[in-house]
């Protein structure tokens, strides 16, 4: 069971939260012409690196706030977490 | 019976207490602090088992958990367990423990006519044998292979033992409580660290039990003793026996099993007979130890053979003698204590070394004691066929792959020593590469992968003084780190005999002619000729040789086995060990309870239990619920004998003709507020929210952004920047979830709060044409006319003097409203309810007929809104705004939602007007067409139409409304029904929505 920090509650067990995917996908601006090859990519298209990712969840059974995660998908390492406001560099 | 083998005075049991118990229906006593396994062995009982495959007699091997024979079936406390470890077990008053897989008895048992068909049973068998012709498989070989195989049988009775979890946070968790395991938690106590001891077996101390060392002037045992005590009486420790740490998974978290009453006679109810720990470590030790490897020789597995320290620990720790004429055989100096220990006992053993003459001090000690040593010997094979009598032993020549000598001495037990495995189960878990240590010739942990450091003899340190100062030393650093505390302590001074250099042996070769089994691994039955077997078939990879020959699995993981298994494929490939590789070390690393991975999520606790604020009204009232996710909802009122088709159409037709009242409580709510709560809804829903003015609510449908429906509802404005939104019961906390991540991640700048106020809210719907009288009745000072609180109006109010809403909308079809109060007042307004609307008829009415009417009237729901339809295909596009953007919308362009042929709603009436439409049938047009029959849409809600008095569905199909009039037939093969049927309008009832608006 991962360990995660989250920004606002500190330290928690991953059974507090749920995961929401790759964080760096950018929805496409409301009222804004966006092409369909773009939308189709915000969509369905993702990466499935092995090794770093940016990525979110949600502290669901505990502040519910949505937070950024970098892990590694292939060790489960955690590098770094933060609000979603923050960059993660 | 006497206990023949029981010694007069050693061993750490309570002889002043006596446990009786049964073997094989056979009456047997022991002492409190036996095993099975020592129990069983001091009444000079060895066959306790047959072995898996060629049922030969088994007996006990080791003396705790790397015991691969002695798994017995144990009945106790009213409960029967299968595949109980005898070396681990402790006996308790009344026990009764019998044989497995043999059949009629252990003594003589059918199956070991597999041991003379054994060449018909090579590695692979099962594999090779069973494969044709394929019929076979399922009528004939499997019936045979399952009632031939397997251990003990599981019970069938429901548990009735209570067992637990519980979440544990530390600085260090230490894992084994030997030398190692004591000095790290000590000094790291002394630090001031939080410290979890953890030890697998009932006493403390491992190897210090048993090993002839002092500390500081005292015995091992002494020493062991007082360090336990100390760290017992420190606050920050937390001291556990019977608990084994069978699992390392991500970011340091340890699952540890903890046997907490089986050993207990009498205990409470509220005694778990288990525990299941999981500890989230900062740092944690690797105090593991570990287990000696056997040498590997001919009929090996004969009962009455063990490995050398398990022997001394039955002499030491039980006061059991394992035999009388023991032949003590071995590579290295370790068993020469075990040889000692026999000597001390006035029994006379014969040291067979694989090593050419030479001296040690521990040899030097045996030799002054008049003990009996044969240096280059080793046995060949053992005799005897239950119980070891001989055993054919040889002087090797310098090659040692022949023999000078060659004779047949008597014995009653083989003590075999092959070196020491280190038990890097637990490190390998943590994702730790491991290393060949040539000096030892086994893996030890190599570069840390979490936080874990293994120390002592699970490092390869086999030194009482190494594993010491290794404890001290890493447990004081560790903690040190943690808590910024650094305590000096001095490192003991240790008394130990200086062993030399073991023999790089583990196999004796076979002289011409001569071809006994040797087993490798022997819970599996698998010999070296199997390893050449599946090595000669062409296996090379480590991980593929184990699942051809089973090598190293089954419950005890090879314990005992794998390293000479990769010897073995090491020798034959002429490679060396490192370069074959180990194969995966997975949890747990020793069987756990069912039970225990459960915990106390079972029955009633599996999940949390949902109730509204009326649910003793339903209950009293003979309500049968429906488990609506964690929610429990009356499906129905019973009345009299009625079945759920009689009430619930009795129901649903109250409430078409007079009114009826339905628990809604369980719709999710959530609260929305904020300056931008307008502009957000506008992009949430597909349908335009800017000018809903307030103290109205709108119907609205949300999308996902690839275009499906995930939801609909009702939102109502309250006041200016204040909105309250009903999800259906199932989305609730999806949609909230759904909410969150666009306001705190795609539109941050938006100004809005939400949260769930499901719970603060109890519900009830009124429907029914008088359900305006009975309004009027409930709230006698507000005007309820049409006009005043028209179709989608709201208003705040008094109801008998609690705060109230009312919205008028409607689920039924019906002119309806829906009434929430305060949870608190829920009961108060359910009943008040009732009282008042006897008058107009009212009745309650459950989930059931709720269904019936929204279905009948075409309004769609979970079974329709199911993840794969968009909302044109549900007849909801009026709801999609042209003119303005929202969650999804550019995903309603996509080719394959414009296609006219696309399956869309429509609804379904049997041409017999009589046959109900089973839910998940497939629509097709020749119901005897050859398969695949080509499917046109399914069935997606049915029920029985109480307004035309026969049974009507909703389905999704092909060209939707372009079918109407046309016939096709409704085939279900799981109900094995094929109804005729009629495509016709989804709206069934009141197509154009003038009741609701009345």
């Amino acid at each position: 069971m991962l360990y995660i920090k989250c920004p606002y509650c500190g330290l928690r067990a991953q059974k507090e939260f749920s995961y929401g995917g790759d964080a760096t996908v950018k929805r496409p601006n409301i009222n804004e012409e966006v092409s369909s090859k773009d939308w189709d990519n915000f969509v369905y298209m993702r990466k499935s690196p092995r090794g770093k990712h940016i990525e979110l969840w949600q502290h669901i059974a505990g502040c519910r706030q949505w937070i950024k995660v970098q892990r590694d998908t292939a060790t489960h390492e955690i590098f770094q977490t933060a609000k979603v406001t923050e960059e993660i560099r | 019976m006497s206990q023949l083998f029981r010694l007069n005075k050693e061993g750490l049991i309570n002889r002043n207490k006596k446990i009786s118990f049964t073997f094989n229906g056979k009456k047997l006593f022991g002492y409190e602090g036996d095993t099975i396994a020592s129990a069983l062995i001091a009444n000079g009982i060895h066959l306790v088992g047959r072995s898996f495959k060629y049922h030969r007699p088994r007996g006990f091997f080791g003396a705790g958990v790397e015991e691969p024979n002695a798994k017995l079936q144990v009945e106790f406390n009213g409960h029967s367990e299968p595949n109980v470890n005898a070396t681990e077990m402790e006996l308790v008053e009344g026990l009764s423990a019998t044989s497995q897989n043999c059949w009629p008895s252990v003594n003589f048992d059918i199956g070991a006519i597999n041991n003379f068909l054994k060449m018909f049973f090579p590695a692979g068998f099962y594999y090779k044998t069973f494969m044709w012709p394929k019929s076979f498989w399922y009528k004939i070989y499997e019936p045979f292979i399952r009632k031939a195989a397997g251990l003990g049988v599981a019970s069938i009775e429901k548990d009735k033992e209570r067992y637990e979890h519980k979440f544990e946070y530390c600085d260090l968790l230490v894992t084994g409580s030997g030398p190692s395991g004591l000095a790290s938690a000590y000094a790291a106590a002394k630090n001031g660290a939080k410290v979890i001891l953890a030890e697998d077996k009932p006493r403390f101390g491992g190897t210090l039990l048993t090993d002839d060392v002092s500390i500081d002037n005292l015995s091992g045992k002494d020493w062991a003793e007082k360090i336990i005590t100390e760290l017992k009486s420190m606050p920050n420790v937390t001291v556990k026996n019977r608990s084994q740490v069978f699992g390392y998974y991500d970011h340091n978290m340890l699952v540890m099993f903890e046997r907490v009453s089986d050993h207990l006679e009498k205990k409470s109810k509220f005694t778990p007979r288990q525990r299941l720990w999981y500890i989230r470590a900062k740092e944690t030790i690797l105090s593991t130890g570990s287990i000696e490897r056997p040498i590997v020789f001919g009929n090996n597995d004969t009962p009455g053979i063990f490995l050398s320290a398990a022997a001394k620990e039955y002499m030491k720790v039980y006061g059991v003698l394992v035999g009388k004429k023991p032949l003590i055989f071995t590579n290295n100096d370790s068993a020469y204590e075990t040889a000692l220990e026999f000597k001390k006992n006035n029994v006379e053993p014969i040291i067979l070394d694989t090593r050419e003459e030479h001296s040690s001090e521990v040899i030097d000690e045996a030799k002054s004691k008049g003990i009996d040593i044969r240096f280059s010997h080793g046995v060949i094979v053992a005799n005897g066929y239950k119980k070891v009598k001989s055993a054919k032993i040889g002087k090797l020549n310098k090659d040692k792959n022949s023999f000078e000598r060659i004779e047949t001495v008597d014995c009653d037990c083989i003590c075999v020593s092959g070196f020491w495995t280190p038990s890097v189960h637990l490190a390998s878990q943590s994702g730790n590469k491991l290393k060949y240590e040539e000096k030892i010739d086994a893996f030890i942990p190599d570069k840390k992968k979490q936080h874990e450091t293994s120390v002592g003899a699970a490092n390869g340190s086999f030194t009482l003084e190494e594993s010491l100062k290794n404890g001290f030393e890493n447990g004081s650093n560790l903690s040190a780190k943690i808590t910024d505390t650094k305590t000096e302590i001095a490192i003991p001074n240790v008394n130990e005999k200086k062993y030399g250099a073991h023999d790089k042996f583990w196999c004796m070769p076979l002289p011409k002619n001569e071809n006994p089994k040797r087993f490798v691994d022997f819970q599996n039955d698998v010999s070296v000729s199997d390893i050449e077997i599946a090595l000669r078939e062409g296996y090379r990879s480590i991980e593929h040789v184990k699942r051809y020959t089973t090598l190293g699995m089954a419950t005890d993981q090879g314990r005992t086995s794998n390293l000479n298994g990769l010897q073995l494929v090491s020798n034959i490939e002429n490679k060396i060990v490192p370069e074959v590789g180990h194969t995966t070390f997975r949890p747990p690393f020793t069987p756990i309870t069912i039970g225990t991975i459960v915990g106390r999520e079972v029955g009633m606790e599996y999940m949390p239990t949902r109730k509204t604020p009326m649910h003793e009204w339903h209950e009293k009232n003979n309500a049968v619920f429906v488990d609506a996710g964690a929610w429990k909802r009356p499906r129905y009122y019973k009345q009299g004998n009625e079945t759920l088709f009689e009430a619930s159409k009795r129901e649903a037709k109250n409430v078409r003709e007079n009114v009826g009242i339905c628990d809604v409580t369980t719709l999710g709510k959530i609260d929305i507020k904020g300056p931008d709560a307008a502009e957000f809804l506008n992009r949430v829903y597909t349908n335009a929210w800017m000018k809903l003015p307030v103290g109205k609510a709108r119907y609205g449908l949300m999308l996902r952004e690839d275009g499906i429906v995930m939801d609909d509802g009702t939102t109502t404005r309250i006041s200016e920047n204040h909105y309250h939104m009903t999800t259906t019961t199932a989305q609730a906390a999806n949609v909230l979830s759904h909410l969150e991540y666009y306001l705190q991640i795609v539109w941050p700048e938006l100004n809005v709060n939400v949260v769930s106020t499901t719970e603060q809210w109890a519900g009830a719907a009124i429907a029914g044409p008088k359900s305006r009288d009975m309004l009027s009745k409930l709230y006698p000072n507000l005007d309820v006319s049409n006009e005043a609180l028209p179709f989608m109006g709201y208003k705040e109010a008094e109801f008998f003097g609690v705060t109230s809403r009312i919205f008028r909308i409607s689920f039924s079809g019906e002119l309806a409203y829906e009434i929430n109060v305060k949870s608190d007042h829920g009961m108060f307004m359910w009943e008040k309810m009732m009282e008042v609307g006897k008058e107009f008829g009212n009745q309650p009415y459950g989930t059931e007929a709720l269904s019936t009417l929204r279905i009948e009237m075409g309004h769609v729901a979970g079974p329709e809104l199911d993840g794969r339809t968009i909302p044109s295909d549900v007849s909801l596009n009026g709801l999609v705004s042209k003119k303005k953007d929202f969650i999804g919308k550019n995903s309603l362009g996509r080719e394959a939602f414009n296609v006219e042929s696309r399956q869309k709603i429509v609804g379904l009436i049997p041409i017999d007007r009589k046959s109900s439409i089973p839910e998940g049938s497939h629509i097709v047009q020749d119901q005897n067409a050859k398969l695949p029959n080509p499917k046109l849409g399914h069935v997606s809600s049915s029920c029985w139409s109480v307004e035309n008095n026969n049974p009507f569905s909703l389905a999704i199909m092909k060209d939707g409304k372009n079918m109407i009039g046309k016939k096709f037939f409704a085939v279900s093969p799981l109900k094995n029904k094929s109804i005729e049927v009629e495509v016709i309008s989804s709206h069934y009832v009141d197509p154009e929505g003038k009741r609701v608006r009345s």
